[in-house]
């Protein structure tokens, strides 16, 4: 019986070993705001994220108060105004890479799919990305179109810049082996 | 032995289930450090109604504040309820670090040139770093130009036009829509009719503001003399606003019983009654520029 036990053990452990998992502290998420008098671009460069290789999954966790602008101003009214950050402080998205073979060498085609949560609402979203084995770190990004009202975030009518109903956002992560 | 190995078969693809249904949310949150959110936005503007708020400009960022009282409104229709009168302050903020400001400007009550360095001691956070209040230290010094030297009376010295401000401005952010503030103070002016005026006068002054909008605040602001002496004909300032944020402005509009702009002049020389109808309208005006890009 010892030995099944020690068998066991070393099936646990190899599990742990195998189940690929990886890790990125500092994903970058930008987005883009194309708008009339004024184009608003910010970024966050300490997004943290998790992936596991052998079944595809992947979590983001999205401070909200991380972006940066260029205008300090800005800063404050996104998280002010739009964002609510006091009240929604994080985005998550909570999904699976459907498409990455580990193995091949060379950039790949993958979607994201899964639920990304934001400003208090949950919706699913399936967006288009690349990835790549890089001497064994993973390199993924993305490129895509948010509405803004999908999220629920409503443009004050005072606001003199006006903001674009529909933001680009590109998601770029390495991730290391965990 | 067959038996022995299909548990451990079991086991094995127990195993795997377990860790595919591991929570890698979960995990993801439990390997974040627990991080320190500072309060944010406690007032729309540096300026509640008369007086400072907590806020200073963040590091790069020059505003621009066109200040504007009208007379009072018991003046009547003759002088169309204070409309024929205007005080302006024109002024410049600076912003060189996110927690130290400068600021200068011209009223023209007395034809005063005002200056200011503000400073954030403490910021209200939770998180990591937990403190309920935030709290910023004020100096500032006014010169009065008027009287010209040759109109002044005989023994006028240019050190009697001079004046002093220390305040300590401590607020908190309750909600994201209310903040509320006090802030002791003290004036000390050179120059002043000893009868019934001090030299140094101690005020406490309490004020808020509630979000009515996203876009859209009311504020108010009362400051309390503690040490009037008898005779002394001044009353305490009071006054209202509603701010009104539009990208890169802020309009307050207000209504006061003073016309002056610098804490000697509201703090320790407020003339009008808000009960008698001596309520000056008014608006402050900022636009923000930012000069130096993150």
């Amino acid at each position: 019986m010892r030995k099944y036990v020690v068998l066991y053990l070393f099936i646990l452990i190899s599990g742990i070993l195998n189940a690929q998992r990886y890790t990125s502290e500092k994903g970058h998420i930008t987005f883009f705001s194309d708008a009339t008098i004024e184009d608003i671009e910010a970024e966050n460069t300490i997004v943290g994220s998790l992936f596991n290789a052998t079944s595809g999954e992947v979590v983001y966790i999205i401070k909200i108060r991380d972006f940066v602008f260029d205008k300090a101003l800005m800063r404050e009214h996104f998280n002010e105004k739009y964002m609510e950050s006091e009240k929604y402080p994080k985005a998550t998205f909570q999904g699976r890479v459907v498409g990455f073979k580990p193995d091949i060498i060379g950039a790949q085609k993958v979607r994201a799919v899964g639920k990304l949560s934001m400003h208090g609402v949950v919706r699913d979203i399936d967006v288009p990305g690349s990835a790549e084995n890089v001497n064994g770190k993973i390199h993924m990004k993305s490129k895509f179109i948010m509405k803004l009202e999908d999220y629920n975030i409503k443009i004050p009518t005072l606001v003199w810049q006006n903001i674009a109903e529909q933001i680009e956002v590109s998601v770029d992560f390495i991730y290391k082996p965990a | 032995m067959k038996k022995h190995f299909l548990i451990v078969l079991a086991l094995f693809f127990g195993n795997y289930l377990l860790m595919a249904q591991d929570d890698l949310m979960k995990e993801l949150e439990q390997s974040q450090d627990k991080d320190t959110e500072y309060a944010f936005q406690t007032f729309k503007g540096t300026r509640l109604v008369n007086g400072h708020t907590i806020e200073t400009k963040n590091k790069g960022t020059l505003e621009f504040i066109f200040a504007h009282r009208f007379g009072p409104v018991n003046g009547g229709l003759y002088e169309l309820f204070g409309l024929d009168d205007a005080y302006v302050r024109l002024g410049l903020d600076y912003g060189i670090t996110d927690n130290l400001s400068v600021s200068i400007g011209r009223n023209s009550v007395d034809k005063t040139m005002d200056g200011y360095v503000k400073y954030k001691l403490l910021r209200q956070s939770k998180g990591a770093r937990n403190f309920p209040l935030t709290i910023t230290a004020l100096g500032g010094t006014a010169y009065k130009t008027s009287p010209k030297k040759e109109d002044a009376l005989p023994g006028f010295e240019n050190v009697h036009r001079l004046a002093y401000v220390g305040q300590l401005l401590i607020a908190r952010k309750i909600t994201p829509s209310l903040s509320l503030q006090i802030m002791p103070s003290f004036v000390h002016r050179n120059a002043v009719n000893k009868s019934f005026e001090n030299n140094d006068d101690i005020a406490i002054g309490a004020g808020g503001r509630i979000k009515l909008t996203k876009s859209v605040a009311f504020t108010s602001e009362y400051y309390y003399r503690l040490n009037v002496p008898d005779g002394n004909p001044y009353k305490n300032t009071l006054g209202f606003g509603i701010d009104i944020e539009t990208g890169g402005h802020v309009f307050q509009i207000v209504m006061t019983n003073t016309r002056g702009l610098t804490e000697r002049a509201f703090l320790t020389e407020t003339e009008g009654d808000f009960g008698d109808g001596d309520i000056h309208f008014g608006f402050n005006v900022t636009r923000t520029f930012q000069l130096k890009r993150k």
